[in-house]
């Protein structure tokens, strides 16, 4: 099942130059692809239509079989609960708790209190903060922080995460931990889209690619045979 | 201002913001304003629903003095004879000297040589509001036997007194209103302040599923906190402020200034102000949140 499509899609910000351009891609549920290219191709632009926080300025988007262009605003709330995101620079609320920035999903669902205790002290007991529950975002260290995030992005159990270049400050030791808990993650039925610098990683991890330059898809396909679902790319220009 | 503290769960750091501090305070201060609206507005109510219970009851017809004693009588005996056959009047007595001379005495003073004055004689008159009593023809008369007699209408100057009142209360109103839209656009700003201040947790909180009505509740529920504590502390400063009015108001010997009765409604008025402003300014944090989401995706 196609969760993700993008059909002839263009993105400008303001008045200035188109940072995607016909961008068409479908990503099948349960796969696992990295998100490359250098910095300023529109990795970061590409995942924010996908999390709904932009609209494309031309070109047409749906998620999880929704036309985001023809869904009720009122609706979008309750699609942005089926994607999970680690953003680049984490964006963890440094006047919450660990357990608060963790819950902070589950609150926003309305799920009860008692449920949201349980859920979140199993899940930072996986990512091995247990002990820092009661902590400050601030007072943890980049890998701790990461992981908080982590837990942020999939305590709802979202259908879709996107992780925004997440390992970019964090050493390769922690990097590859990150990696080995989305693959379980991935296992349990999420789709993944990760961008990331780290070629390293594309390489050991071998999943296939969505690769950007100057806003346009260039290539796809795994550096090694790829271990996650199908990706078709469509539109491509180089 | 501790004892007002609600709980309340938020996600949002409201508490740390600059307008937390002041705002109570702002709001105190419109609270004590808008009681001193209310309860001058009901004041004045009260005297205009005297003042024109007054303009229909009374008048007072003034004969000048005649040239014998005989004549005077004769007059001040037909003018009663006029107005006890009118079915609108309830009462018509005349003044004694006397009495005449004592109203007179912080003008005139004390002195013997008063008794020589000629002095107007005065009739007192009440009427029945219910009959309908044409002061001119009774005058008109009255001047046949009376020459020179005249009706002082109170109706004339208590009518005055009761438009003024009107105008004042009508002020006290306009006072209220803006009162009202201060304190709506002091907490619009004060929220537009705060989304800008948290634009980033807000955006998170948007782009994990919160709905518009999720944020917009909490800055409402803040909103609501920081009005009551300011609401209570506005009325807690009224209440000496009333005391001190009617103290005042107690000391000055007026026959203009009656008892003055405040309904228990109006005072009910006065005790939900801090509510009501509280409800106000959760109404207006809630709306202005909404509408400035509502620009996101």
């Amino acid at each position: 099942m196609v969760i993700v499509k993008l059909e002839n899609v263009g993105l400008r910000y303001g008045v200035g130059a188109e940072v995607l351009r016909d961008v068409s891609l479908s990503l099948e549920e349960g796969a696992f692809h990295f998100l490359t290219g250098p910095s300023g191709a529109g990795k970061s632009s590409l995942l924010k239509l996908m999390y709904l926080a932009q609209r494309p300025t031309r070109g047409l988007i749906s998620l999880f079989g929704h036309d985001i262009a023809t869904t009720k605003r009122v609706k979008l709330p309750a699609l942005r609960r089926e994607v999970g995101v680690v953003f680049q620079e984490f964006r963890l609320l440094d006047h919450l708790s660990t357990f608060d920035n963790v819950a902070l999903p589950m609150r926003v669902a309305n799920v009860r209190e008692k449920d949201i205790k349980k859920h979140v002290t199993e899940l930072l007991a996986w990512v091995g903060l247990k002990e820092h529950m009661a902590a400050r975002p601030s007072t943890l260290s980049g890998g701790q922080q990461q992981r908080v995030a982590l837990a942020r992005a999939v305590i709802t159990r979202p259908r879709l995460l996107l992780a925004d270049e997440p390992t970019g400050n964090v050493d390769d030791k922690l990097a590859v931990r990150l990696l080995h808990l989305l693959e379980e993650l991935n296992k349990l039925g999420t789709t993944i889209v990760m961008a990331t610098h780290n070629e390293g990683l594309v390489r050991q991890f071998g999943h296939p690619r969505i690769c950007i330059d100057d806003g346009r898809v260039e290539q796809m396909g795994p550096l090694r045979p790829a271990r996650g679902g199908a990706i078709k790319v469509e539109g491509k220009i180089s | 201002m501790s004892m007002f503290s609600l709980r309340h769960h938020s996600d949002l750091p409201l508490n740390k913001d600059p307008g937390t501090r002041f705002l109570p305070w702002l709001i105190a201060f419109m609270v004590y304003l808008a009681a001193l609206s209310v309860v001058a507005t009901s004041i004045m109510q009260s005297l205009s629903t005297r003042w024109e219970r007054g303009v229909s009851d009374t008048l007072t017809v003034q004969i000048p003095a005649a040239a014998s004693v005989n004549k005077d009588q004769s007059q001040i005996a037909g003018a009663l004879k006029i107005l006890r056959a009118h079915p609108a009047v309830v009462m018509a007595e005349p003044i004694s000297r006397s009495h005449v001379l004592k109203l007179l005495e912080p003008w005139l003073g004390s002195g013997e040589t008063l008794g020589d004055l000629p002095l107007p004689h005065l009739i007192d008159v009440s009427l029945r509001r219910s009959v309908e009593f044409k002061a001119q023809a009774v005058s008109d008369e009255i001047n046949k036997i009376a020459p020179g007699a005249t009706i002082d209408d109170h109706r004339i100057w208590l009518d005055r007194l009761v438009r003024m009142s009107h105008t004042l209360q009508w002020g006290a109103y306009i006072v209220l209103g803006l009162i009202c839209l201060a304190s709506i656009g002091t907490v619009f700003f004060v929220t537009r302040t705060g989304l800008a201040i948290h634009q980033d947790v807000i955006e998170v909180l948007h782009l994990i599923g919160a709905q518009d009505s999720y944020i917009a509740r909490q800055f409402g529920e803040h909103s609501l906190h920081l009005g009551l504590k300011g609401g209570f502390l506005g009325l807690a400063a009224a209440g000496p402020t009333f005391g001190i009015f009617a103290y005042l108001y107690r000391q000055v010997d007026s026959s203009l200034l009656p008892q003055i009765d405040i309904t228990p409604v109006q005072w009910a008025v006065v005790m939900t102000l801090p509510i009501l402003s509280a409800f106000m300014g959760y109404v207006t944090a809630r709306s202005a949140v909404m509408r400035t989401l509502a620009r996101m995706m």
